[in-house]
């Protein structure tokens, strides 16, 4: 029965977002029937059936982040005539081995595609070699004379170790000088290079092994862009306060108690969310997009707070929408769900997309507090740093005295095009107010 | 050397273009509006039958299916891309049912509908986009070259082209079924390149008998036309010393007057001639493309009133030319074609390597049949697949 495996839509992607299915199991769809959208890095697409039939089987759900080749969708056909062939899924990267010949072919050796942002993985399959010919046939001696066949990095070490690749008998596959034939030719005639000098000084590390180089790609590139963007286009002011938050951890301590919040991870940044979600009503302009081709500033009526994460792949922002209509064990619920997206690495675009103010948890590295760059769009980002036990003054009077304290630091950046100081500083002072009281947002809500 | 001329600024009054040159009105020619109301124009005229008129509305019907068909197909997996002609019918069929057979075309990646009216079997087209080949279609039999996916590349291979026919001694002989002419195609992004400024520039120096027919579909990917030039594309003609026209490319009609004009005028030997195809891009730039990124949907809105298709449909129609029967008949061929398309697309062969070597010149030379041996036996070289 044949089965739709999801193509690559874009040249050169590797996955792709289920965001909704059109069809469900039991429909019957013509050939061309869309039956599913999906969003790739590049555009949402929606995807044509190939076939004609009932529909059998959804094979995945939307929400899931799908590896191109998967199949997708199982679809009968009404009579018994063999399915046409289907694309040939990229084939499992075997062990990676790369023919210098043809490095595209045998998915190594070459970059990002010009438009893709990852080639997928695999390439066509190459059929083996022969059992290894004794000789070069006759195409061989006009080959000889151009020069030594070795790869790039294998050509400067050669360069770097004054050996002369053309003088090396070659042991690599078809000719090629390997790594191991210019380091065993250095070694053995560490004075061969022509120079009178002395010879160099081992390195301490080999070349080659002095520096990594890792692509940039993915999320990775995504953050860099964003970062870039931002910061040269948004002025960027930021403003500290640090504040005694201790009503407010124990405000976390009795909500851990609470039977309604028993299945919910109460967390002191759920409760900064909240005080930050409240604080955005009295300043909307943290709330607002600078829209420069309009010449307009966009007030939000509603907010979709952005969480920083870091994920095993990098820096991810993800955001819960409509974060301001939902009650505290809602929020709760949501946070949970988006951290723990955004661990396994399954944070999908749209989670990520239409953020209007953002909360990045610097405290969880046991940093104080630092200079956020604001998420591009958003007007305002909130850096929180470590609570720590800390001396603090209290009382008054003949009452002041130093107590410890539960103590942190909020730091404040914003959008100074259309925030300015006064504004921001508002905007922090009520978001302390509110940890350090949270009877507070009684009055600020 | 063919006599240098001195004709293209002087004004004679028997040239349209001359004409539309002295008048310099950015308003395009048209002869068909987006109702579908025939209207005349000072300058260029249209005498298309009934006959020809439902030729070029199926022709348009049927680029149109294998264009959807083909998206679709790079959907399934089994393209790995594909530029999307849709909403350019007109500028396209239009165009190339101007050239006469002895003329030559010299296309972009994306004239779907130039290639069929030219002849080229639309499985030809998929196999490039499926990469089973570089383009395997006769280019002497179809008087179409394959599609350069360089941007602007053709157009110098147009003006050599046009070169070798004067030195062929076939313009301004006088003799129309002799006299020939060639048509280049390429876009709005493509008229910022060097290649095209200096195939313009050649061709306009030469006296060059060739059409650039620039179609302006309004972006380069997500490039709007604004960045491309502060004037209309058409009158940058008139820098390089050529005649330029702006047409309505979504009114087919005005689109082959105009074209045939220009090529009749270069067949002659009266040299060359910027057409501007007016028009929009209703899809993205390519399958890899999302243009609700980077423009309003209020712009796609808008040019979908003033589709090439329903515009000559509702001409054909209100005038009796068409009725049901015709049009559920186009329907159910264009249907067809959609379905040999994917059956075509699906067994297109894997091409022979040795194939490559067969088209580098029209004889073999020694070098390169040394070159054909050696790959055979290296390619001979290889276990069977299990």
């Amino acid at each position: 029965m044949p089965e739709y495996k999801l193509p690559d839509v874009g040249e050169g992607l590797t996955e792709a977002d289920i965001v909704a299915w059109r069809v469900k199991v039991g429909d019957t769809v013509k050939v061309n029937d869309v039956v599913v959208e999906i969003e790739t890095a590049k555009s949402v697409v929606e995807l044509p059936s190939p076939y004609a039939g009932e529909v059998t089987a959804l094979m995945v759900s939307e929400g899931e982040t799908v590896a191109v080749g998967t199949p997708i969708i199982r679809i009968g056909l009404p009579d018994l005539a063999p399915a046409p062939a289907a694309p040939a899924a990229p084939p499992a990267p075997s062990a990676l081995e790369i023919d210098p010949s043809n490095p595209a072919a045998t998915g190594g050796g070459e970059g990002e595609s010009l438009v893709g942002r990852a080639k997928a993985e695999g390439g066509t399959t190459r059929r083996r070699r022969k059992a290894v010919e004794a000789a070069e046939p006759a195409a061989e001696p006009a080959a000889r004379d151009v020069r030594a066949l070795a790869k790039p990095p294998v050509r400067k070490l050669a360069k770097d170790l004054g050996v002369d690749l053309a003088a090396l008998a070659p042991s690599g596959a078809d000719g090629v000088v390997t790594r191991e034939d210019v380091l065993a030719a250095a070694g053995s005639s560490p004075a061969s290079s022509a120079s009178p000098t002395a010879s160099p000084a081992t390195p301490r590390l080999a070349p080659g092994e002095r520096e990594t180089r890792e692509p940039i790609k993915g999320v990775r590139r995504a953050m860099g862009q964003a970062m870039v963007e931002s910061a040269f286009t948004a002025p960027h002011v930021s403003v500290w306060k640090t504040l005694d938050v201790t009503r407010a951890m124990e405000l976390v301590e009795r909500l851990r108690g609470h039977r309604e919040l028993r299945d919910v991870k109460v967390t002191p940044l759920l409760v900064v969310a909240r005080a930050v979600l409240l604080a955005l009503k009295r300043q909307p302009l943290l709330n607002s997009t600078w829209d420069d081709a309009a010449g307009e500033i966009v007030l939000k009526h509603y907010v979709n707070l952005g969480i920083a994460a870091a994920t095993p792949r990098g820096l991810v922002v993800p955001n819960i929408k409509d974060a301001d209509a939902l009650g505290l064990r809602d929020l709760a619920l949501a946070l949970g769900v988006l951290t723990a997206t955004a661990r396994e690495g399954r944070t999908s675009p749209a989670d990520m997309a239409g953020g209007t103010f953002t909360i990045t948890n610097v405290g969880v590295f046991g940093m104080d507090a630092g200079t956020p760059i604001l998420n591009p769009g958003e007007s305002g980002i909130l850096a929180v740093g470590a609570i720590e036990r800390r001396p603090w003054v209290v009382g008054s009077g003949a009452d002041e005295r130093i107590e410890p304290r539960h103590v942190t630091t909020l730091a404040l950046s914003f959008d100074h095009r259309h925030v300015d100081g006064e504004t921001g500083s508002r905007f922090l002072a009520d978001v302390a107010a509110v940890l350090e009281d949270p009877a507070l947002a009684l009055l600020l809500g | 050397m063919p006599s240098m001329p001195s004709g293209s600024t002087q004004t004679d009054p028997s040239d349209a273009f001359a004409g539309a040159y002295a008048q310099g009105s950015p308003e395009p020619v048209q002869l068909l509006t987006p109702e579908g109301e025939r209207v005349e124009h000072p300058l260029f005229s249209s005498d298309l039958t009934p006959e020809q008129l439902r030729g070029l509305h199926r022709d348009m019907v049927l680029t149109r299916r294998l264009d959807t068909e083909a998206t679709a197909l790079q959907r399934h997996g089994e393209l790995g891309l594909w530029a999307q002609s849709l909403g350019q019918e007109a500028a396209q069929v239009g165009a190339a049912r101007a050239t006469r057979p002895q003329d030559f075309v010299f296309p972009t990646y994306r004239e779907h509908g130039v290639a069929w009216c030219m002849g080229v079997d639309p499985v030809e087209l998929l196999g490039l986009f499926r990469g089973t080949d570089h383009g395997s279609w006769d280019t002497e039999r179809t008087r179409m070259a394959l599609y350069t996916i360089i941007i602007g590349a053709q157009t110098l291979h147009a003006v050599g082209y046009g070169m070798g026919l004067q030195r062929d001694g076939v313009v301004g002989t006088g003799d129309p079924d002799r006299d020939a002419a060639v048509l280049a195609h390429f876009g709005d992004g493509a008229s910022s390149q060097g290649d095209v400024n200096e195939a313009l520039v050649f061709a306009a120096s030469y006296h060059a008998p060739v059409v650039f027919l620039c179609t302006n579909n309004q972006w380069a990917i997500s490039e709007p036309t604004e960045r491309q030039s502060r004037v209309p594309l058409y009158q940058r003609a008139w820098g390089f010393g050529l005649p330029g026209v702006r047409v309505d490319g979504n009114d087919v009609v005005a689109v082959h007057a105009v074209v045939s004009a220009a090529l009749q005028r270069a067949r002659e030997g009266q040299g060359p001639v910027l057409v501007e195809a007016f028009t929009y891009r209703m899809g993205a730039h390519t399958t890899t493309d999302d243009p609700t990124r980077y423009r309003l949907s209020a712009d796609l809105e808008s040019w979908k009133l003033k589709d090439p298709i329903l515009r000559l449909e509702a001409f054909l129609r209100r005038n009796g030319h068409v009725d049901e029967a015709y049009l559920t008949a186009l329907t159910q061929e264009a249907d067809a074609l959609g379905e040999r398309l994917r059956e075509g697309c699906r067994s297109l062969p894997d091409p022979d390597p040795l194939s490559m070597f067969d088209h580098v010149y029209a004889e073999q030379t020694p070098e390169l049949a040394a070159q054909r041996a050696a790959y055979a036996a290296y390619a001979g070289g290889f276990e069977e697949e299990q």
